[in-house]
């Protein structure tokens, strides 16, 4: 009998003890998802380019005393995954402990309150408190743009937004300022919004996981976000 | 090369030619940003909106993404520098010899924080993490010329003679 | 360029030496020319030229005590003059044939026996700036014998056998990493030296770019031989004009001399180096932001799968090794690799280069076999604490690394040891602390550099160095309390498990090894609201110096 090539694509490991399967160039955050299996992310979208920013998708791998992105760490035959041990829980609350401490996010006057991927992470971990001291900031709100607002005090460094003004519009208008705790997203040369060579298509405020950005016509109404059309978007131009 | 028209030089300023150089020496190339960046902080002290612009268009880089490079190396400066520099270096060593003492008998003395520069223009006190003269620690550089064994005695010293 | 002509060069380099008497070596490192070392050559220079003897005067570069210079030394007497000014220069070339003079003769048997130069065996030797210095001792032998007569299989077998290991701090398996390049899939491939010399306290690398170059360039075209690249970049910190003078220098003298550039040595073998400047950025020493600066943007680490040796600079396979890494090739490659591994212990072979600062008698750089104790290297060769204080502590591995009491000084320095008390190598600053040193005004100190600078791109460190830092500063005030502590200490953990790299990764390491060692300190200032050590704003001899001055 020919032998069948099965060496090349096909990888199968297991994660919290389940046998699940997997193409090889997978990411474990994308076979746990096939799987149903729950990982939180924050700077990770479906459609966008993959930073391992914020550390919330860390998962453990047997084998090894440290953690790994789920995000981009690969798939690898025998691996066996962890997601949901006490280390990670701890750590994925103080990860958030020091999002909330770092600015000003009070849900209670926030456009995104009810759709905010920062409250819904908190929620899954069953995050109650603070135990850290608020830094207290004053951060800039910026309502130059006719249509959209970029309120600082409510940003979490993720870079949806520069992530896809880069790769999906191509503009290119955000970016990150300034280093450590003092960066900040930035339209060209720290200009206003209204006046920077942003396009309008909205594309930032879709993405953004929070109230940061925001649609001026959705205050005082509600403001999910949809940002279901970057995979489409991005099999469209690959296919040309 | 590209289809689209080059920036001109921003002014007749000889030393927009000196940028423009090393910008053609990497080709115009993207990644020639920060050499780029540079030479326009050697030729003109510091950098200031238009001639980031007029690197960044040179070089097809987004603006946004240029201003991030500037504002995230702490070499660089957007203000201009006074008209002598004295730096402080807080590299470990210095710091164990008294550097932060040497820090704030400056900024009493000069009447500003680390960073500024004099009201009158006439001094910037600024601090590098480490020059790596730290067999003569405390190090203070004043301008460009090394001080190793500072004491705040020698630096004031200095600034009065600048003063003037 | 062949070898009968680089034995000629040699020849003519050593011929012209040999005419002389006497050589005298004038230190133009940084150091030694802040205090005008470069008016003495001058003056030196002149006086031998009207004297009856036949002299050389030489600019050379670190000679390694810098806290004694300007250093003058005087061959083949091997008298060490220091504190040298311009108007002993007559004197100086006057004593060259009797006694030395006594108050400038610095006679540190002590310091300099113990030492084993391979390192720094030219710096302090030959003049920087003259690339025939370098090849009349034996300065590209290495770059052509291998071109000619090694596979590059062979070399990077020699490198393995050596045991030379990442001298930038990582300590990785110098052989493996350029196997793993070697092997990697790629058209093009890159070599990076990294110059990035970021640790406050550490200026080894600085001190062999001014003072030997031409060193770091041969091993890097080996490197690059080796891995099958051909083309090189030196990342230089901006904050080192000197090095990356004599830098340029000697990258135009090795194309000058055919030893870079196109079909180097007759070969197939092309090879070329640039140099690129950082812009102030202590994570740019970090492998993956340093190719990110050079690619012109952020100094933003990456997640590490892939890693540079398969897709680095560009996406392409690079070979990243520090400069004093590199600066070992050419004499394991001379000599083989088993003679490097006879030296230091079983998992950190050969020597280490060691910037002694900080409360010691004699600042400067050292080079000593891996395995010396650390007792032996700061009261022995390092001459101790001076003005009658008590030693309390060395600090090793930078902003990364931790503080070792004196009950571990008779440990061996390797990378093994330093890690085992907690502490690690680091690239190899070693500050020494006495009792005027406050443990924990040191780690908010270094809590204030890691926040300071943080890329940014990772929450736990760029919002947890904020909050350690805001923690230390309470309990250095006198504010902080046992919960403070508690607080620190779970933060520390996550930052250090959680973060995207080194940078975040080892922050906590200077306040978990100064709470291993130094508890008390900490203790004193949370409930007496004392510092012991008078630093800090809550010890009482602190707050009447401040009324004094004020």
């Amino acid at each position: 009998m020919t032998p069948v090539a099965t060496t090349v694509d096909v990888k199968t490991l297991q994660i919290n003890g389940e046998n699940v399967s997997a193409r090889a160039d997978q990411t474990i955050l994308e076979v746990a998802r096939e799987n149903g299996i729950f990982i939180p992310t924050l700077c990770h979208l479906d459609g966008l380019t993959d930073v391992g920013a914020c550390r919330i998708c860390l998962v453990e791998i047997k084998g090894s005393p440290k953690l790994f992105p789920a995000c981009v760490a690969k798939v690898e035959e025998g691996m066996e995954v962890i997601t949901n041990s006490e280390r990670l829980t701890r750590h994925r609350r103080t990860i958030l402990e020091l999002l909330f401490a770092e600015r000003n996010h009070v849900c209670a006057v926030c456009v995104a309150n009810g759709n905010c991927e920062l409250q819904a992470v908190a929620q899954t971990q069953g995050l109650t408190h603070i135990r850290l001291p608020y830094r207290v900031q004053r951060l800039e709100v910026d309502t130059s743009n006719e249509r959209f607002v970029a309120d600082h005090n409510r940003c979490i460094l993720c870079s949806r937004c520069v992530r896809v003004c880069d790769e999906v519009e191509g503009a290119h208008v955000w970016d990150i300022m300034g280093r450590g705790i003092n960066s900040q997203v930035l339209t060209d040369l720290h200009e206003p919004w209204g006046s920077s060579s942003c396009t309008r298509c909205g594309k930032c405020i879709q993405v953004c996981p929070t109230g940061a950005l925001f649609d001026k016509n959705k205050v005082g109404v509600s403001h999910p976000k949809n940002p279901e059309f970057l995979p489409y978007l991005n099999m469209m131009r690959d296919a040309k | 090369m590209s289809l689209y028209p080059m920036p001109p030089l921003p002014s007749n300023d000889k030393r927009w030619k000196i940028v423009n150089g090393t910008m053609r020496r990497h080709g115009f190339a993207r990644h020639a940003l920060i050499e780029t960046l540079h030479t326009v902080q050697t030729s003109f002290g510091y950098l200031d909106d238009e001639s980031i612009r007029f690197v960044a268009k040179s070089l097809r880089v987004p603006l946004s993404q240029a201003y991030g490079v500037v504002t995230f190396y702490h070499y660089f400066s957007l203000k201009p520098p006074g008209e002598h520099t004295c730096t402080v270096c807080t590299g470990t060593a210095c710091y164990i010899k008294g550097a932060d003492r040497l820090i704030a008998h400056s900024e009493k003395h000069l009447d500003v924080k680390q960073g500024e520069t004099t009201a009158n223009g006439k001094i910037s006190l600024m601090t590098a993490r480490c020059v790596g003269a730290c067999g003569r620690a405390p190090v203070v550089i004043m301008d460009g010329e090394l001080m190793g064994d500072a004491t705040a005695e020698k630096m004031v010293e200095q600034f009065e003679r600048w003063a003037v | 360029m062949n070898l009968e002509e680089l034995q000629q060069i040699a020849d003519t380099c050593n011929q012209e030496r040999d005419k002389a008497d006497y050589e005298i070596n004038v230190c133009m490192g940084t150091g030694c020319l802040s205090q005008h070392s470069d008016k003495i050559k001058d003056d030196l220079a002149t006086e031998a030229s009207v004297s009856n003897k036949r002299i050389i005067v030489r600019r050379t570069g670190c000679m390694g005590l810098c806290a004694s210079g300007p250093l003058v030394l005087v061959e083949p007497t091997n008298v060490l003059y220091q504190h040298v000014t311009a108007d002993r220069a007559k004197d100086v070339i006057n004593s060259v044939e009797g006694e030395p003079i006594p108050e400038l003769f610095c006679d540190l048997r002590e310091h300099f026996d113990d030492q084993v130069h391979v390192v720094l065996e030219n710096s302090g030797r030959i003049d920087p700036e003259k690339i025939e210095d370098y090849i009349g001792r034996d300065g590209y032998l290495a770059l052509l014998t291998a071109l000619t007569d090694m596979k590059p299989a062979a070399i990077i077998d020699e490198i393995t056998k050596s045991g030379l290991k990442g001298r930038g701090g990582g300590g990785y398996p110098t052989g493996l990493k350029w196997g793993t390049v070697a092997k990697a899939r790629g058209d093009v491939k890159y070599v990076i030296c990294n110059g990035d010399e970021g640790d406050p306290g550490a200026f080894m690398d600085r001190s062999v770019l001014e003072s030997d170059p031409q060193r770091v360039i041969e091993g890097m075209a080996i490197a690059a031989y080796a891995v099958g690249a051909s083309r090189g970049f030196v990342y230089v910190r901006a904050e080192y004009p000197l090095a990356v003078s004599r830098l340029n220098t000697a990258l135009r003298d090795a194309r000058r001399r055919g030893l870079l550039g196109n079909a180097i040595c007759g070969t197939d073998f092309d090879f070329d180096i640039e140099i690129r400047l950082g812009a102030g950025a202590f994570v740019c020493g970090e492998e993956t932001a340093l190719i990110a600066s050079i690619e012109g943007k952020r100094g933003t680490p990456k997640p590490r799968p892939p890693y540079p040796a398969v897709s680095g600079l560009w996406g392409k396979p690079t070979l990243i090794n520090n400069v004093e890494t590199f600066a070992n090739i050419a004499p394991i490659i001379r000599k083989g690799g088993p003679w490097f591994a006879k030296m230091g212990t079983e998992k950190s072979k050969g020597t280490k280069v060691f910037a002694l600062t900080g409360k010691i008698a004699h600042t400067g750089l050292v080079e000593v076999p891996m395995g010396m104790p650390l007792r032996q290297i700061i009261f022995g060769i390092g001459g101790g604490v001076p003005d009658g204080h008590k030693f309390k502590a060395v600090q090793t591995g930078g902003p990364s690394g931790g503080c070792i009491p004196e009950e571990h000084l008779d440990i061996p320095v390797s990378y093994e040891s330093l890690i085992g008390v907690g502490s690690m190598m680091g690239s190899g600053g070693m500050i020494v602390m006495d009792d005027t040193s406050c443990m924990v005004n040191v780690a908010k100190f270094f809590l204030q550099f890691c926040m300071e600078e943080s890329c940014g791109k990772c929450i736990p460190c760029r919002a947890g160095t904020w909050q350690m830092h805001q923690i230390l500063t309470k309990i250095c005030d006198g504010e902080g309390s046992y919960a403070d502590l508690d607080l620190l200490v779970d933060l520390c953990g996550t930052i250090k498990e959680t973060s995207l790299c080194g940078l975040g990764m080892t922050a906590p390491n200077p306040v978990l090894s100064t709470l291993r060692y130094f508890r008390n300190e900490y203790i004193e200032h949370i409930e007496h609201k004392n510092c012991p050590a008078g630093v800090c704003s809550c010890g009482s001899k602190a707050v009447k110096e401040a009324e004094v001055h004020a």
